[in-house]
């Protein structure tokens, strides 16, 4: 198997929380090359590597640096969302624990990039413990001039500020997020305004993923490796985070276009006592399920979108046998009931709803016409509800109706097999 | 027994630790989720006392319901004592699928406590949180921050109490 580390590469290589020994091993000279660059040019070098948004939108990196440049309003900001709240998906995590400064640097090539004057870290509380390496890494940059006033002698300004969540996973949401950054209750609103235009403080606002941003200073000192690795359509590599029923979960960097049965049995070790799998969820509590049919798929955005998966946040959770597919949409629901803010009607009451349906079936108690109105709120929810939480809630439970038919077979069909 | 919330009075070294908080925050009202997580953890019990949200809205230019919205919306945010050490115990379906109920029987059993109860010392509380990111340390428990995990025998459950003893 392919051992890549390439958003990886500086993991455990250096102090992280030392500036020092950071710029030792080639720290801040990717922002070196970027102020000799426009940022028309490195958005064109995200484009050209492909990028898809890493925290599960998988909205083209390059093209939203560019698009945030073009809006003419001034007082532009960069967020970078470290609320990584989806189930299973802790990836950001290690990136923060052991490449701080990478992050830092990627942050002030993205202000450069798109003429921002702030950058926002919003990092999720759960996350707290790792506050002071990030608090260190804003404060040393500072000292040595890659933050602040005059940056590199470009007559630019900018600075970086880390504000922390409570624990909400919609403020993972752009609009929930901004708001819980503005000191209020992090409850999404509707969009346009598009970010871009009138984000946070109505600021135009360039919203990314750790993980997208880490990526950056890496590309800009040698795009060489990445450009290699992946296939054509998804070019470079991913970091997945693996857990549930594996003998080894963690984070993993892999190249797109590896197998699933190669993380899953290579990388995570396989499953645990050797059962086998029941199904695959991938890219979080909002992502998609599969059975084990998909092991022999690579992993890739071309691949998995002709199997209606989706990569989204790089999580990969493993089921094995011991649980039903109904006790797994029971407690995703049960995640959802819970996270929902409640503000719009589609949500709140089609996650309780499809809650009870699921509890009937369960209980081998529902209606054929249960099923079919669930089916309905599965179907209306995406349409209507107010922002991404509640269009992707069901992700799982539709992905169901397709991969495991029996589980909501008609009531009538069943009896009558017996 | 977990103590009445509306009894706590306000001490001047609470005022004076919460008026430091606001300078590190530099009185950034817009900082208020920030403030309020510094403020809960001066707080023994870990929750926000009236007198302390009331407090804030003197010192910052945000109305009282402002801050209440905050509290009562965000998780993290609590507005009735815990005890002194809150297990959270992660209620993912990484966790659920890794016998996290045979964690929550163990803690239960071993504490004699159920949730929303806390231990008669005001030592322990158990609660249910959403995903805190450990998914590979399932099952496992969040304890002032700190995660513990995995946790899949009774002996480690209670190995990792008696660190709090």
């Amino acid at each position: 198997m392919q051992k890549i580390n390439y958003i990886t590469e500086n993991f455990g290589k250096y102090d992280v929380f030392s500036i020092d020994s950071y710029m030792n091993i080639g720290g801040f000279q990717s922002l070196q090359k970027a102020i000799d660059m426009e940022g028309e040019d490195i958005a064109a070098v995200l484009s050209d590597a492909g990028i898809k948004g890493r925290g599960g939108a998988e909205y083209p990196m390059g093209r939203k640096w560019s698009q945030a440049r073009a809006v003419k309003r001034p007082h532009h900001c960069v967020i970078c969302n470290a609320d990584e709240g989806e189930t299973c998906t802790f990836k950001d995590r290690e990136l923060i624990t052991n490449d701080p400064f990478n992050l830092i640097e990627a942050m002030v090539i993205a202000g450069w990039a798109v003429n921002a004057e702030d950058g926002y870290i919003y990092m999720r509380a759960e996350y707290s413990h790792l506050r002071p390496r990030l608090i260190n890494a804003i404060k040393q940059a500072k000292e040595r001039g890659f933050l602040g006033k005059n940056i590199l002698g470009t007559g630019w300004d900018y600075d970086v500020h880390l504000y922390s969540g409570a624990g909400a996973y919609v403020c993972g949401e752009g609009t929930a997020l901004i708001r819980s950054i503005e000191g209020k209750a992090g409850r999404p609103r509707m969009k346009p305004p598009f970010m871009k235009q009138s984000g946070l403080f109505a600021r135009p606002t360039c919203i990314n993923n750790v993980e997208s941003l880490s990526i950056v200073p890496h590309l800009l000192h040698d795009a060489v490796p990445y450009m290699q690795a992946g296939t054509k359509e998804s070019i470079g590599t991913k970091m997945v985070s693996v857990g549930g029923n594996v003998n080894k979960p963690g984070v993993y960097e892999v190249p797109f276009g590896i197998t699933v049965r190669d993380i899953v049995y290579g990388l995570a070790g396989g499953i645990q006592e050797d059962h086998k799998i029941r199904l695959i969820q991938f890219g979080g509590a909002s992502g998609k399920i599969s059975d084990d049919r998909i092991l022999d798929i690579s992993y890739s955005y071309e691949d998995f979108a002709k199997n209606n998966l989706i990569i989204g946040s790089g999580s990969i959770l493993v089921i094995d046998e011991r649980t039903s597919v109904i006790d797994f949409l029971r407690y995703t629901q049960d995640f959802f009931l819970h996270e929902s803010c409640g503000q719009c009607t589609p949500c709140r009451e089609g996650n309780r709803h499809i809650r009870i349906f699921l509890e009937k079936i369960k209980n081998g108690t529902y209606t054929d016409e249960d099923i079919q109105t669930m089916k309905t709120f599965a179907r209306v929810m995406p349409m209507s509800s107010l922002c991404g939480l509640g269009e992707t809630a069901q992700n799982a439970l539709k992905s169901a109706f397709d991969v495991f038919p029996e589980v909501f077979a008609s009531k009538t069909q069943t009896e009558a097999v017996g | 027994m977990i103590e009445d919330s509306s009894k706590f009075e306000i001490t001047d070294e609470l005022k004076s630790k919460i008026e430091k908080i606001l300078d590190n925050h530099y009185h950034d009202f817009t900082q208020i989720v920030g403030i309020l997580l510094d403020v809960q953890d001066e707080i023994p019990q870990h929750y926000i006392p009236k007198a302390a949200a009331f407090y804030i809205a003197e010192k910052l230019p945000l109305k009282l319901s402002v801050i209440y919205d905050c509290i009562t919306f965000y998780d993290a945010l609590n507005e009735e004592p815990r005890g002194r050490y809150p297990i959270e115990i992660c209620d993912s379906v990484a966790c659920k699928v890794n016998d996290n109920d045979f964690l929550l029987g163990s803690l239960k059993e071993l504490l004699g406590i159920d949730f929303g109860t806390v231990t008669y010392d005001g030592r322990f509380t158990i609660e249910k949180v959403s995903c805190f990111g450990a998914c590979d340390r399932a099952p496992a428990v969040r304890i002032n921050k700190t995660v513990y995990g995995p946790l899949k025998t009774k002996e480690q459950v209670r190995k990792l109490l008696e660190q709090f003893v």
